[in-house]
């Protein structure tokens, strides 16, 4: 089991030093994480260390291939306000 | 003209009180400061109003990482169309960074200072901030290195920064108060974990406090940057500037909060307003007290290039970089003379402003309380009037009053990127330029337009062209003594006068 990088990660670069199995990688069009290596932080450390410090809420998935971080966990927008002001701007 | 400034000589000008730059004297508000201070920012556009017309800067977008969540901070940084911190083009590795410095460096002679901004926070990128610190010192010796932070990691790194010959760092503090911390960090990253609210607030406060401290007691200076958020911390920032001012901080830089819809940020997605021009220029009032306050940042993005206010990142693209032949060496003599004549310029603009300045209570009389005046004025640098009114895209506000003439700000006439119109129905750039210098009755360019002209005056704002190329404070304080010559400034500005178009 492990965790995953989508594409809507920002390639920020705090998640790569964090990784206590060295699972992720830098790659394009962004960064990876080994699936092989990685052990969801098991015995290292409490929280998995790249969903704690990740600031882009969706761009990793847990091994149930969930957000790890999901929409409004993050920023404090509660996600039915962002889309509403998405609508708005895109309408004008 | 003959008059001398009375009591006004060098000698006194820093007991006497007198905080503005148009007193004579000097002309920056750094003239309170130790002179070992002063000679550390005297050519840093950052820390030195003054300085900023004449030096530029630029920073090197290596730091992507951050160790912390702001409410005003959208960690997309990859927006080519917006001018706020933490949003950058390019993301560079140090050496390209370093390239990229000695190209600038060889290209705009005015450059005297390196930062690394972000768009992360740099000291939560040690290893990248570190490298292209450690690379500058040694290939660019001439050039002054600063680095900003949140200050979570800063007691961890500050003697890792001592090594590297920064004197200058910024802390970005927005409280002392975990309450009101926990309405501006959702969360931080510390000790392995993700800390959310008023818990994670109080560890980055502490660690702030602490890393200010120990820096301060190095001898690094130390300016701290304020983000003013109308309801949130607008009450509470005077507490701050006490304090940091308590432990050390040499300058405090209150700044608007930047936050539209488009941005993506908690506050501009929930409508926190920033605060307007009069709100801020009010808290900055405040909170100077004694201490320094600084009026000119113009929240530049972190990959920026140039004067502030200028940006010429786009002449410097990585791909541009590559293929330019940089002698470093001739550059860096190039430079020496380059800014050894402005150094000239400038003591010969100083001396001169203490031959000619015409102190305004000469000129009005006695009986008569003028009102202070907010001016604008457009300039491309060198401290002079020297820009025509439509290509200005700032404008530089300054007031003057019966005793002296202060810089209180800047405005933009191109405000950062907006998805769309956000201002009304068709507004003219006139118009909205117009909307931009609420509050002033002057407008000092070099040349103006027929049309502008017009519009202005018809909304109460005078167009002055008559002091192109003169010292802009000279120049406004010069328009000041007209404007209280003529009677206009022995009442209140009257809304039914601006109408009338008086």
């Amino acid at each position: 089991m492990a965790y995953e990088i989508i594409e809507s990660c920002v390639n920020c670069w705090a998640c790569e030093p964090l990784c206590p199995s060295d699972a992720i990688f830098e790659a394009r069009p962004h960064f990876k994480i080994d699936a092989k290596k990685c052990t969801e932080c098991e015995g290292d450390h409490v929280d998995p260390q790249c969903v704690s410090i990740c600031p882009i809420e969706g761009a990793i998935l847990n091994p149930f291939s969930e957000p790890a971080n999901p929409p409004g966990s993050l920023t404090g927008i509660p996600p039915e306000r962002m889309e509403e002001v998405m609508a708005e701007i895109q309408s004008r | 003209m003959e008059l001398k400034v009375i009591g006004q000589s060098e000698d006194n000008t820093a007991e006497s009180g007198c905080s503005a730059s148009g007193c004579g004297g000097s002309s920056d508000q750094l003239s309170h400061l130790p002179d070992h201070i002063r000679d550390k920012v005297h050519n840093h556009p950052c820390y030195s109003e003054e300085a900023h017309h004449h030096f530029a800067r630029m920073h090197v977008a290596v730091a992507p990482a951050c160790n912390i969540q702001c409410h005003y901070c959208n960690r997309k940084y990859d927006c080519a169309n917006e001018s706020r911190p933490g949003v950058v083009s390019e993301l560079l590795t140090p050496d390209q960074a370093v390239k990229k410095v000695m190209a600038v460096a060889a290209n705009i002679p005015q450059m005297t200072v390196l930062g690394i901004a972000g768009p992360g926070d740099p000291l939560a990128n040690p290893e990248r901030t570190f490298e292209t610190f450690r690379q500058l010192t040694e290939k660019a010796p001439d050039i002054k290195l600063c680095v900003s932070t949140n200050g979570l990691s800063l007691p961890d790194q500050v003697e890792e920064l001592c090594k590297h010959n920064i004197d200058h760092v910024t802390i970005t503090i927005n409280c002392v108060d975990p309450d009101v911390g926990a309405k501006i960090y959702p969360w931080i990253f510390w000790n392995n974990r993700r800390i959310k609210g008023r818990k994670g607030a109080q560890i980055l406060i502490e660690q702030q406090q602490k890393g200010l401290k120990m820096l301060t007691d190095r001898g690094i200076l130390v300016k701290v940057n304020s983000v003013m958020i109308p309801g949130v911390n607008d009450q509470h920032l005077e507490e701050v500037s006490k304090v940091v001012k308590e432990k050390g901080a040499f300058l405090h830089n209150v700044m608007p909060l930047i936050a539209e819809a488009e941005h993506g940020t908690f506050y501009g997605v929930m409508g926190q307003r920033g605060p307007t021009h009069d709100e801020l220029q009010t808290l900055q009032d405040k909170c100077a007290g004694d201490m320094n306050m600084m009026r000119h940042c113009r929240q530049c993005r972190a990959d920026a290039v140039g004067m502030l206010g200028e940006d010429r990142g786009d002449e410097f693209t990585m791909d541009k970089v590559e293929v330019m032949d940089v002698d470093y060496e001739q550059a860096m003599i190039k430079r020496a003379d380059y800014q050894a004549e402005i150094e000239a310029k400038r003591e010969a603009q100083k001396k001169s402003a203490n031959e000619t300045f015409i102190p305004l209570t000469a000129l009005t009389t006695k009986k008569k309380e003028t009102r202070p005046v907010l001016m604008a004025v457009a300039t491309s640098g060198g401290g002079v009037i020297n820009q025509h009114f439509g290509h200005a895209k700032e404008f530089l506000i300054y007031e003057a009053s019966m005793t002296d003439v202060r810089f209180i700000g800047h405005r933009k006439v191109d405000l950062y990127c907006s998805g769309g119109d956000t201002c009304g129905d068709a507004e003219t750039t006139l118009q909205k330029t117009i909307r931009l210098l609420e509050g002033c009755e002057a407008v000092l360019c070099s040349k103006i337009g027929y049309e502008p002209w017009e519009v202005l005056e018809e909304s109460g704002i005078q167009p002055n062209g008559e002091h192109a190329m003169e010292p802009i404070e000279e120049a406004v304080a010069k328009v000041y003594a007209e404007m209280a010559e003529s009677g206009q400034l022995e009442q209140q500005r009257q809304a039914d006068q601006l109408q009338a178009g008086a």
